[in-house]
């Protein structure tokens, strides 16, 4: 009986030990995150603990000094720009590690070994677009830039420094939640990293969708509702602007025959990201501000998340002297300026995406044909060790268009619809190069020379200098394209070199201007050019239609520009769209048939001044009454199995001002044939009555700012790490394009005058959820306040605003 | 009643000075060492071991959680909601207990273990 207790109460403590020490589903080891010496509670930051530290690494070249500001942004100043790398990336590590992995984790399609069987598919996804594939080209092509290769692998040996020395009571909360540890930082993961943000910003293409349209509603209806380009546009490039003809006419003319692809309809297409994934940037001359010298001004739209996509640094070596946002996972600052120059970027959401149709000899698809011959396809073995369950291996196969995606062991079973896609993502290349020259630019030769080998995802750079110039950039690799056979804009044929990339558009010959007439330059995701550029490239993809036209209006119409007017235009929440679609709708709308308890929603829109301000609740009645509208309208290409694209606003508005009676007015869910008026009718009954559902008082208490109500999301989707119910205004096709998840990641105004920046993000610095610099900059950005960055020549200027002074020594 | 208060001396003090770099379940074995060495009777060997990792565990947690202005303590009871209802109270208890439990069964297994001589 003895020896039983005994045993019994043994058994019971190991197995305790056991089960409190291990993770079970989704809940983590409670002895070893509870406990306080190692656990949770060891994240708990000491929110006075900040004082003077001193140090010595291993790989330092000489001293380091990290002056940390009262918003804890790192002032790094090294005495060589390998020192300056390997702080980056060790005070980054210190910040932001575990979404720095994470991040890369998600581009390798590695999340699996961290999160289980759940998170496979998409692991599979990621290395069957080639992530991997792509980020291994950029490394070895980087390689081969001396470089480049030295000081990412400075910026890998400080990361690793700062993981080297990591205790697991300091590992990041996220760690211990999910519980795992980190790994060692490789120069390929700064490659991962930059087929993230690509993967994110280069993939709006529209190829197997538009093929599903005209399969099923015809070229017509197609070129009704997809135009290239529509009229009212307000292009990068100003329209009337003249183009060099290229020398390479022969190619962008070509009109050889294509097999005809488009009687088909395809299930598989990849999910697009959310179309907001936009931005705006600008800049004016000195012609228009208060000072005489330019002003510049960059807001990233992306995915609102904490820890943020952005962390804010100044980097300081002999060379450079630079301020700005960075990205965690890589060296350089990506937006930013300097003591000459200033820059910044919005999405070009170009076309450099395709998607081709193949044909394999036989089902071991070991053979493809090509103009007429069977060509060997590669295959790249995958594994993929899950966490939890044996390791699991898929076999991709790569092709001269890229690797095949959809096939018979991955998407939707459809038939020998066996589709390839080719991306400029894997081309070799080496973006680093191009911000690492930014950085230390002096003026627009530099500037232009940093873009020239800039790749992938293709961006607009905004340019100012403090001697006065002003400038924009699309920059990136776009392939040359058939106009004659629109290539790109739907599915191509993979059995031949006809619809094949041949070459690329040479760099001298992307969308560029320099200090025009106007007095500025700017840019919000529209099309880069007009009709007359002699390079042909599909229009049908999200291109923006309304907030460059209110930049531009606000720009042209500004005169003596100061910060203070910036400010304010950066946060404008004009609704251009709802200004041009309003009367429209309520034109359409059927008063006989309006519930009266809805009228006073009408009353509101009707004296609305079109801004989607917090505290507008007309933004909320028209907001939803679009929304709604959209869906019902377009149903038709809501279709779940045979996936398309609705038309954009701008087409929606001019559909609905010259069309009654079009067939795609009728919502097929519904017995009765609707029209025009019917539809817009319906679709505002229907919206108030959600409100009146949601709220019971709809015309009391709701205004925008609240029913919106903007989520910074934790990265592991975590509410209790989220900012919930941020109260602010704006949406999409608003300058302020913040909306429910998306919006301005970063803000920022460059004074080339005073040479002052002033920035602020949704987040913060620190990544740990128990720091108060985790998201102590949300409201001030909800708000539209700014800090002034403190672009200061030597640590000791920080004077009051220094909150501690890390040095460090070589070993 | 002195064996009781020297046990929960000992355990929470070694513990404490073991787990500045040994795992957490060492509370488990500095438990089984002080209750094989100090006689009590089992359920009150089990009671001081409890008592003396809850409070250790508790009154460090509550340390570290009051120098942080309890920004992160708020943030964890509201992920664990549904065991503590967003509550950062039962947050401590929740934590002090699993402590307590582990260090209980050790102490349990040592008691025993001691009255085999």
């Amino acid at each position: 009986m003895k020896y039983f207790k005994l045993l019994l109460s043994l058994a019971i403590t190991i197995a305790l030990i056991v089960a409190l020490g291990s993770k079970i589903g989704q809940i983590p080891p409670f002895g070893k995150f509870l406990n306080p010496f190692t656990g949770f509670w060891q994240n708990a930051e000491n929110v006075k603990a900040w004082k003077d530290e001193e140090s010595s690494l291993d790989g330092l070249k000489e001293e380091v000094k990290v002056y940390f500001d009262d918003r804890l942004v790192p002032h790094v100043f090294a005495k060589n720009d390998e020192d300056l790398y390997y702080m980056q990336g060790y005070i980054t590590a210190k910040f932001r590690l575990w979404q720095m992995e994470v991040q890369t984790h998600n581009a390798a399609g590695r999340v699996s070994e961290v999160a289980g069987e759940k998170a496979l598919e998409n692991d599979r996804l990621q290395r069957r677009i080639g992530m991997g594939y792509g980020a291994e080209k950029a490394e070895d092509f980087i390689k081969q830039d001396e470089p480049s290769r030295k000081l990412i692998a400075a910026y890998s040996n400080g990361v690793n420094a700062y993981i080297k020395n990591l205790k697991p009571k300091d590992y990041p909360l996220e760690y211990k939640l999910l519980d795992y540890s980190p790994e060692e930082w490789k120069p390929i993961k700064v490659a991962l990293l930059l087929k993230n943000m690509a993967n994110m910003l280069s993939v709006y293409e529209y190829d197997i969708e538009n093929t599903n349209f005209i399969a099923k509603f015809g070229e017509e209806n197609f070129g009704k509702l997809y135009p290239d380009f529509w009229p009212g546009d307000d292009p990068i490039i100003p329209i009337g602007t003249k183009y060099e003809t290229p020398n390479t006419k022969s190619e962008t003319n070509k009109t050889a025959e294509v097999r005809n692809l488009k009687s088909e309809m395809y299930a598989n297409v990849l999910q697009k990201p959310d179309e907001i994934n936009g931005s705006n940037n600008w800049a004016v001359s000195g012609t228009k501000t208060k000072s005489g010298k330019p002003i510049l001004c960059n807001d990233p739209h992306l995915q609102l998340s904490l820890p943020s996509i952005w962390y804010e640094m100044h980097l300081v070596s002999p060379g450079m002297n630079v301020y700005g946002a960075t990205l965690p996972g890589s060296p350089a600052v990506i937006i930013g300026f300097n003591d000459s120059i200033s820059w910044g970027v919005t999405n070009a959401g170009r076309d450099v995406r395709d998607w081709y149709k193949l044909k394999f000899k036989d089902d071991s698809k070991n053979e493809y044909e090509y103009n007429g011959q069977w060509v060997n396809t590669e295959k790249r073995v995958e594994h993929y060790k899950v966490r939890g369950t044996a390791e699991r291996i898929d076999t991709v196969l790569y092709t001269r268009f890229g690797p095949v995606v959809f096939d018979d062991s991955f998407g939707i079973a459809e038939s020998k619809k066996y589709l390839a896609m080719r991306w400029t993502a894997h081309l070799p290349s080496n973006e680093f190069k191009t911000f690492y020259e930014l950085n230390q630019g002096k003026n627009h030769d530099d500037y232009i020379n940093a873009l020239k080998t800039y790749t992938c995802p293709a961006q607009n750079f905004v340019f100012a200098s403090r001697s006065g110039d002003i400038a924009i950039k699309e920059q990136g690799k776009f392939p040359i394209r058939n106009k004659a056979t629109e290539q790109g804009k739907y599915l191509s044929d993979g059995t031949t070199s006809k619809d094949e990339w041949t070459d690329f558009i040479p760099a001298e010959a992307n969308p560029h201007i320099e200090n025009p007439e106007r007095g500025f330059v700017s840019s919000a995701n529209q099309h880069p050019t007009d009709s007359t550029y002699p390079y042909y490239y599909p229009g049908v993809g999200v291109y923006e239609q309304f907030r460059n036209r209110r930049i531009n209006k606000l720009l042209a119409d500004g005169k003596e520009i100061d910060v203070d007017f910036m400010k304010k235009m950066q946060n404008d929440n004009y609704n251009l769209f709802a200004q041009e679609a309003l009367p429209i709708m309520l034109h359409c709308l059927d008063m006989s048939k309006v519930n009266s308890a809805f009228k006073p929603a009408i009353d509101k829109m009707l004296t609305w001044d079109y801004y989607d301000n917090p505290d507008s609740k007309a933004a909320v009645y028209f907001e939803e009454w679009w929304s709604t509208l959209r869906d019902w309208l377009w149903d038709e290409m809501s279709d779940p199995t045979y996936p398309m694209k609705r038309p954009n606003q701008m087409v929606t508005i001019k559909f609905l001002q010259t069309d009654s009676t079009s067939d795609f007015y009728d919502n097929k869910a519904t017995r009765q044939k609707e029209k025009r008026n019917d539809i817009v009718t319906y679709s505002f009954q229907l919206a108030m009555q959600n409100i009146m559902e949601e709220y019971h008082h709809p015309d009391s208490i709701i205004d925008w700012g609240t029913h919106k109500a903007t989520k910074v999301a934790h990265l592991a989707k975590q509410d209790a790490f989220s900012s919930l119910n941020v109260y602010n205004g704006g949406n999409n096709g608003i300058i302020n394009a913040t909306n429910g998840t998306h919006g301005p990641s970063w803000r920022m105004i460059v004074d080339e005058g005073a040479m002052k920046g002033y920035v602020v993000y949704p987040g913060g610095q620190s990544g740990n959820p128990g720091s108060k610099f985790y998201d102590n900059m949300v409201s001030s950005w909800a708000r539209g306040e700014y800090f002034e960055a403190n672009f200061v020549k030597q640590g000791d200027e920080l004077g009051n605003k220094k909150l501690f002074t890390s040095t460090y020594k070589p070993k | 009643m002195k064996n009781f208060l020297l046990s929960i001396i000992l355990t929470s003090i070694v513990s404490l000075l073991l787990q500045l770099f040994l795992p957490w379940w060492i509370i488990a074995v500095v438990a089984f060492v002080v209750a094989y060495f100090i006689k009590q009777n089992s359920i009150m060997a089990f009671l001081s071991a409890f008592t003396a990792i809850f409070l250790l565990w508790t009154i460090y947690a509550y340390m570290l959680s009051s120098a942080n202005d309890n920004i992160l303590v708020a943030k964890v009871a509201e992920l664990m909601k549904a065991l503590t209802k967003g509550s950062t109270t039962t947050l401590y208890l929740i934590t002090g207990m699993v402590g307590g439990l582990v260090a209980g069964f050790g102490a349990l297994t040592g008691s025993l273990a001691g009255k085999l001589k």
